[in-house]
């Protein structure tokens, strides 16, 4: 955007030096990080971001400043979206800070822009409230908005809320590229017309937008585009996803991961077309993010105690189980459903009632996690049977004679995360 | 008993299903074919008209904007609503589908919009939304609820819903804020309105078997054993209220 590429290293007291609070304020959070992690209750990330915060409300905005930025944010996919786009930065041989481990809230990006390199460029996932509340301080280069669905709604209430607050903040940064899943009418109402990078991949999301965001009416939709009789519509596309293969402008590239499933293959086609306009050749983007094998701490391929390989995927709303169910449905294993709702789940699992379950017949079924009972009670209507075991790491041995799927809420996930990593 | 295939009519489910309200429509058709009644589950799309040949008429929650498009569609297919009504069909109607069955809403933004009148309610958005658990005692609602056991569900949403004289709560609110005048929803003549998702049928297969009676008559049981599991945990969960309830009847 303004070269930045070439500023010089920074000197002592030069314009990257943030200010005596913000470094005070720094330090202070890393020793709250260092108290945390030593102590066990933690990672230290969140918590050392907030404390710096606490100190320095500015440090955002200070450690942000003359720093190439992208921004990955939407309600499925930010997580994958943000360390496909990393790696291809990475192959193109740039210094790349991100926030590897999820922590998407803005005392979670303080790790990261800390680290970042002046020559370098940082990529972070933004959890779709807060990118409002820190897109001003980011100032990004980049901002890539892969979905907006419906998740958490006792948290983040209406999608409609959420495009609204997305559209006026993007407005007010009239400077930044906005790379945009066109397949998805929030999304496009969201990202606005002017400097947007439209990419068509995978299906178009109505299940949240029956509703033009523009005028209330009623949209009318095929496979690949959405129309409104007041004239918003599918935008035209920059690039496009045919199967695995993706053509930005005149190139075509295959996309090949080693990530299992095609809403991967659709974050991929975002964060390959993002890392196009940052002026990455394509073919070197697909290149690198080929070799990507896990996204974070997110291990699909476990072991439980007793031997049994367990794959494990995180679905989080109804737009995300929907997928996993679908890719699911053409194997033969042992099916494990992890169920919570905490906060951080959505406290009301009415959901399962939207997402088809009845995909599952046939096979073998464990429900598990601290609202079993909820998900037995849609598989009695679904009529999938099953077995009912609380703790998902004994629900997966119970399951598996051989392979064993395990799909969990995010609390449920994070949980079972932490005891399989623990051995 | 009729021996034609009962119809469940899922009214606009892409307007009236962002809070998993469609389980309703499906609790109610499985219910039936699993005593060996034939059902039939009808989706009517947004856009088209609404069948005057359903017997039950479902409506879930939507989103605002949502409800303010469902809500024009509808007018267009209140004579028919009406018709049916009368001609004995049930109808359940949740959160913005009890809103939009009463005689006006105002928004969020202080325009009244007028309601299909089905119900005598008149509902005000508030500032505040109201998240979370809700427990119902029908046992203090209108007549046609008195039988039915404690209703657990899940609310969400910003509405004040105040009844006319012509129909009466479903039940007292126990936990939570339903209507927000201490009772939730409304229960009349084959109709039941709730704020309750979760969906409230799911949770509640005494309120199902209720409406399904309204147009088949007596129902043999099913086996609720697992849905019997989950109700408790749920009440449970809403400890503070059951020790209430268990002190009062010691006292009786």
């Amino acid at each position: 955007m303004k070269g930045k590429a070439e500023l010089a290293p920074p000197e002592l007291g030069g314009s990257r030096s943030p200010s005596l609070r913000t470094r005070l304020a720094l330090w202070t959070g890393g020793a709250a990080g260092w108290a945390s992690r030593v102590t066990g209750r933690g990672a230290g990330v969140a918590i050392s971001g907030r404390v710096a915060l606490r100190m320095a409300p500015d440090a955002v905005r200070e450690l942000a400043r003359d720093q190439r930025i992208a921004i990955v944010s939407g309600t499925n996919g930010k997580t994958t979206t943000t360390r496909l786009l990393a790696s291809c930065m990475e192959g193109s041989g740039l210094q790349v800070e991100t926030n590897a481990t999820g922590a998407n809230l803005a005392s979670g990006l303080i790790g990261a822009l800390k680290r970042a390199q002046p020559a370098g460029v940082v990529i972070l996932e933004v959890d779709e409230a807060v990118l409002p509340l820190v897109i001003g301080d980011l100032r990004p280069e980049t901002v890539v908005l892969t979905n907006l669905s419906r998740d958490q709604l006792d948290r983040f209430g209406e999608v409609r809320t959420v495009a609204n607050r997305w559209r006026a903040a993007l407005a007010s940064q009239p400077g930044c590229r906005v790379v945009a899943n066109a397949r998805d009418p929030m999304v496009v109402w969201a990202a606005g017309a002017s400097r947007t990078i439209w990419v068509g991949a995978g299906s178009c999301l109505r299940a949240d937008a029956a509703a033009c965001p523009q005028c209330g009416s009623l949209l009318a939709w095929d496979e690949e585009r959405f129309q409104c009789t007041c004239g918003f519509g599918t935008p035209p596309l920059h690039s496009r996803l045919d199967g695995s293969t993706l053509r930005i402008g005149d190139e075509e590239v295959e996309v090949r991961l080693l990530l299992p499933g095609t809403w991967n293959v659709v974050n991929a086609a975002m964060a390959l077309t993002a890392a196009s306009a940052m002026g990455v050749a394509a073919a070197d983007g697909a290149a690198a993010m080929a070799r990507v094998a896990t996204v974070g701490n997110r291990k699909v391929a476990w072991v439980l105690p007793d031997g049994t390989p367990a794959r494990l995927f995180l679905a989080k709303n109804p737009a995300g189980w929907t997928e996993v169910l679908r890719y699911l449905a053409g194997g033969s294993s042992d099916v494990v459903l992890a169920i919570n709702a905490r906060i951080a789940d959505g406290r009301d699992p009415s959901w399962l009632y939207d997402v088809p379950f009845e995909l599952l017949r046939g096979r073998r079924v464990v429900v598990s996690g601290e609202r079993a009972l909820d998900m037995a009670t849609r598989l009695r209507y679904g009529e999938v049977p099953c077995t009912i075991e609380p703790d998902p790491v004994r629900a997966g041995m119970l399951a598996g004679d051989g392979d064993v799927d395990i799909c969990a809420t995010y609390t449920a996930f994070t949980r079972l995360l932490k005891r399989l990593d623990r051995g | 008993m009729s021996t034609s295939a009962v119809r469940i009519g899922l009214l606009y489910p892409e307007l009236l299903g962002t809070y998993g309200d469609r389980g309703n429509a499906l609790v109610l058709e499985r219910r039936l074919v699993w005593r060996g009644m034939p059902a039939e589950l009808v989706e009517v799309p947004a856009g088209t008209p609404v069948p005057a040949s359903l017997d039950v008429y479902v409506l879930g929650g939507g989103e605002d904007a949502a409800q303010a498009a469902a809500g024009t569609a509808l007018r267009d297919s209140a004579g028919t609503l009406e018709a049916a009504r009368e001609a004995g069909a049930a109808c359940l109607a949740v959160c913005a589908g009890f809103q939009l069955l009463g005689k006006r809403y105002v928004g969020t933004d202080g325009t009244p919009v007028p309601g299909l009148g089905l119900i005598d309610a008149e509902t005000v958005a508030g500032t505040r939304r109201c998240v979370g658990e809700c427990v119902v005692d029908p046992a203090r609602g209108g007549d046609g609820g008195a039988g039915l056991p404690l209703l657990t569900g899940f609310e969400n949403h910003a509405g004040r819903t105040v009844l006319g004289p012509d129909v009466q709560p479903l039940g007292t609110v126990r936990v939570g804020a339903g209507n927000g005048n201490g009772v939730d929803g409304a229960i009349g003549e084959r109709l039941v309105a709730t704020y309750l998702h979760g969906p409230v049928l799911a949770r509640n297969p005494a309120l199902a078997d209720l409406i399904l009676s309204w147009i088949v008559g007596t129902l043999p049981a099913v086996d609720d054993d697992i849905v019997a599991r989950l109700r408790s945990e749920r009440l449970r969960s809403q400890g503070g209220y059951l020790a209430q309830l268990r002190r009062r009847s010691r006292r009786r």
